[in-house]
Formats: C-alpha cells, structure tokens, sequence
C-alpha cells in the first residue's frame, strides 16, 4: 500500500460545532494520509465525530483549522473528486431507476450519450440493468443500496466518501452487500472511506483502519489489515485466526475510550 | 365474457368471496348515502304539505323546485352562478399561483421566513372577513373586491401548507444534492418541487374550498351579483326559498369544483 501515491492527505484537520449554548470540539488534529486506491476505514465510538471527518474531505463543511489537500491526477476532473454515499439510499421515490442513477450526471451537468452509456454500463455490470425502469420503492433495500452506490460512481469520482452505508440494513443483506462493495469499488479502482461502528465490517472491507477516540476525536492508531490473500471472502476472513487479533486490538482500543469517560 | 371467467379462475374461492364481500359493503354504503338523502327529502315535503312546519320560514323541496326553475326562466340562475364561479376560480388561481411563489420566495431564504413568520401566523389567524369594509373602500363594490376577498382567503393557507412541505424535505436528500455539488436551484427543481407535488395538490383541494369561501363573503358584502347575493337578498327580503335554494345551488357548485381538483389528482397519481 505504501508504494502507491497518496490522493488524499489531511493536514491537522480541527472541527468546532457552534449553538448558542456551547461550543463543541467535535475532530481535533486529525493528521493522515489516504494512498490511491485503497480502502481505509474509520472507526470510533457513536457520536465522535466520523461523520464529520467525511464532511470535511467532501468540502460540505469546511474545518476551523487545518485543511485537506487532494492530489488530483487528472486535473479535468476536477469537479467529480469525490462521491458520497450516505446511511440510506435516498433514492427519489418519483424517479425511475435510471433516472435516479443519472441524478448526479445532472447536477454537474455532464450528463451526455457517453456518460449516460457508461452509468448505464454500470447497472448492467452488477446485475441491476433489468430494473431500470422500475421506481424504488419495487426494490429491495440492498438492490436499493447498490442502485446509490452506482449513481455515485455515474459521476465517476476518484475518492469514494460512505458513511455508514450499510447500517440501516438487515443482518444477511448487510454482510452481502458489503463484500459486493467493495468488490465494485476494488474492480472501478477507487479510492474508498467508510466510516463505520461496526468493527467486523471494518477488519473484513479495509486495507486499513484508523481508530478515533471519543470526542473530541483524534486519531488514536492506524492499523495495516493483511490476510495474507487478496481474495478472501467475508465469511473467510471472518473464520481468519488473524480477524480476532485485529478484533481484539480494535476492540480494547475503543473500550479504553469507554473507561476514560466514566 | 370469457375472458372475464379466465380471470376469475385464477382466483382461489376465498378471495371471490373476499371480493364479492367487499362488493356489497360498497353498495351499502351508497344506498345508504342516497337512502339518507331521499328520507330526508320526503320527510321535509311531508311535514311541509301536512303543515307541521312552516314553510314561510322552513321553504320546502317543492318550494325550492319552482324558486329554481322560476330562477332558470328569468336567466338568473346561470348569470349568478357563473358570476361564482369565474370568481371563485379567479380567486382560486391567483391565490395557490401567489401562494406558492411567495412559499418559494420564504423557502429560499431562511432569514426572510424567521423575519415573516409572526406575520405570517397573525394573518392566517385573522378572520378575513374583518377585512371586508377595507377592501370595499380601497377596490369599490365590485367583483374586483369579491375576487381579492377569495384571494386573501385562500393565499395564506396557501403559503403556510407549501412552505411546511417545502421546509420538510428531508435534509439527508439536500445532503445528498449537495454532495454532488448541486446548486440551490437545483435543489429545488430537482428535489424540493417533485417531492412536494402531493402537497401541492392537497393545497389545492383546501383552496377551492377556501376561494369560495371568500367569494360567498364577498358577494354578501358587495351585494351585487353572484349565488351569495342571491342568498343574503333572499334573507333580506325574508324569502326563505330564495335563501335554500341558493345553499342548494351552492352545494352543488362546491362539490363540483372539488371533484375537479380531485380528478386532477387522480389523474396525476394514475400517471406515476
């Protein structure tokens, strides 16, 4: 992982929330560099501010201090660096599938016959072409998943932002489902952040995972996931003697956090 | 024929009988609706015939037949009801066309909804009918009045029912339109304004409802042309026939302008 270059770096990236009853501290000194291509996960305690990280490198919220640079290779592509998928799918209930794949196309008006072949392209890849004129409320909710995931790739973004993609799914769609992401992701060659709480889901999708520590978060270890094997399945890593060590690690980690508090 | 059987058949014997039950119970419904109606029509012309009551002051079916059709021969009752109804309809599209610019306008700018929102709250809760002498004064006695009277009546609970769809939108989706980096029209072209098409078409029901009712207010200030000055003139000049058969008239003419607006909504609905 090491040999490839970084895409995206995120230099002492500090986050203050304000209301009028207080201010809050929410991501403090983030430092860390995310290589092309692979797949990083963040994982901390429930309301530490993951999210927020994710916000940041989407440039929805821009931090207090610190920045987030992104090297772009192919600079006229600017403007689709990076693509986010959020906890549900927020399909348009009012538009067809194909319509709704072709959402951001529209937005950033690149919308054209290529553009439209390649999102379309997508669909059939992974087996969704026989939908496309359904509407979204006659799909499942992880066809659903993977219809959002294919309107963020339509616009072919480089970084590939998820936050909590999975978790307002059943269990057996949920495992599914994530394997199917990340082999697409892996397959189109992205670059993917998953912010996550699931501690399985980030040992058996991740190259590597950055653990936060509860607010205000800063990075308390990154950890190298290595199976060995770059084509193991969910299932297998699962039953991996080394998915307990990460586990474990992960685990005392993040409970360290749960013991400061109190 | 047959292909009505074929269909049939592929029905289990339960959910025939499931169907035909369903089947009756409409057909209840509607005889009883129409049951209740001709009861009461009957009860009314007998008690009336027998003088049980008076119909000086309680008019009668039959009374109100002849009041009617003397109305038809003379050319009143169509000059008045189309008076409401170009009204009412006047009134019904400037106030929902007006109700929504102005609930795009205040969705636009959250700053301007927190500066209107008081206002907007006090006006809503104001009788319009206390506005009645002001608009005479300023418009004159005259349908411009009646048409501004609908206006005021229906543009309020225009503004307030649309914006309260436009503001709930759910954010995640604005989120998301943002993420692409979608600007805020397109917000609104592409998210904001499809989802809120049911609103809309609510609000639509509620205002023909409410454009009448600034007509009939209308008419009975003004007192000029219109099927509420066919009513306050009857009340004026104590003839209850006239009063009842203006109601009558009314009724009908309010069902009839809201299943309009239902057949567009069904129209719309089939279409998605």
């Amino acid at each position: 992982m090491k040999n490839k270059e970084k895409i995206l770096m995120l230099k002492h990236l500090t986050m203050r929330y304000h209301t009028l009853k207080q201010e809050t501290l929410a991501v403090k000194d983030i430092t860390l560099d995310i290589y092309s291509e692979e797949f990083l996960s963040i994982v901390g305690p429930s309301g530490c501010g993951k999210s927020t990280v994710l916000s940041l490198i989407s440039g929805l919220l821009s931090p207090s201090s610190g920045e987030v640079v992104i090297t772009d290779r192919k600079k006229d592509l600017g403007k689709s660096l990076v693509g986010y998928m959020l906890q549900s799918d927020y399909l348009f209930e009012w538009r067809t599938i194909e319509q709704n794949i072709m959402l951001g196309l529209e937005i950033k008006k690149l919308l054209n016959e290529k553009s439209r072949e390649y999102a379309l392209k997508l669909l059939e890849k992974y087996e969704l072409i026989k939908f496309k004129d359904h509407f979204p409320n006659q799909l499942s909710g992880g066809m659903r998943q993977k219809v959002a995931l294919i309107r963020t790739l339509a616009v072919k973004p480089q970084i590939l932002l998820l936050d909590e993609p999975f978790s307002a799914l059943d269990y057996q769609t949920r495992i599914t489902l994530a394997s199917e992401v990340r082999k697409i992701i892996k397959t189109e060659r992205k670059t993917a952040v998953l912010v996550t709480h699931d501690i399985s889901e980030a040992i058996t999708l991740s190259d590597r995972i950055a653990i936060l520590s509860k607010r205000p978060s800063t990075i308390k270890r990154v950890l190298e996931v290595e199976f060995g094997s770059q084509n193991l399945s969910t299932k297998q890593k699962q039953r991996h003697e080394k998915f307990n060590d990460y586990f474990d690690v992960i685990w005392s980690e993040l409970n360290e956090n749960e013991k400061s508090k109190h | 024929m047959r292909m009505k059987n074929q269909s049939t058949e592929k029905y289990s014997k339960e959910h025939i009988e499931f169907l035909r039950e369903r089947k009756k119970e409409t057909f209840k419904i509607k005889f009883l609706q129409a049951g209740i109606l001709l009861a009461l029509i009957t009860l009314w012309e007998v008690l009336a015939a027998f003088k049980i009551i008076d119909s000086f002051i309680m008019s009668s079916p039959s009374r109100i037949i002849s009041t009617m059709i003397s109305l038809y021969s003379s050319g009143q009752l169509w000059s008045n009801i189309i008076f409401t109804i170009v009204e009412t309809i006047t009134g019904f599209i400037l106030g929902t066309l007006l109700g929504m610019i102005i609930a795009t306008l205040i969705w636009w700018s959250s700053f301007t909804f927190k500066v209107i929102e008081p206002y907007l709250v006090v006006l809503n809760a104001l009788p319009k009918v206390a506005l009645g002498p002001i608009i005479i004064v300023w418009m004159g006695a005259g349908m411009g009045s009646i048409i501004l009277m609908a206006l005021l009546v229906s543009v309020i609970i225009s503004i307030m029912n649309i914006l309260n769809g436009f503001t709930n939108v759910s954010k995640e989706k604005i989120l998301l339109m943002k993420s692409f980096g979608a600007t805020k029209i397109q917000i609104f072209k592409k998210l904001v304004l499809p989802s809120n098409i049911s609103t809309i078409i609510s609000t639509l029901k509620i205002n023909v409802g409410m454009s009448l009712i600034g007509v009939i207010t209308g008419e009975f200030l003004v007192s000029e042309n219109g099927i509420g000055y066919l009513i306050v003139y009857g009340g004026q000049v104590f003839k209850m026939d006239l009063v009842m058969a203006g109601v009558l008239i009314l009724a009908v003419l309010a069902w009839c302008l809201y299943a309009c607006v239902a057949k567009a909504d069904f129209v719309y609905s089939k279409k998605k």
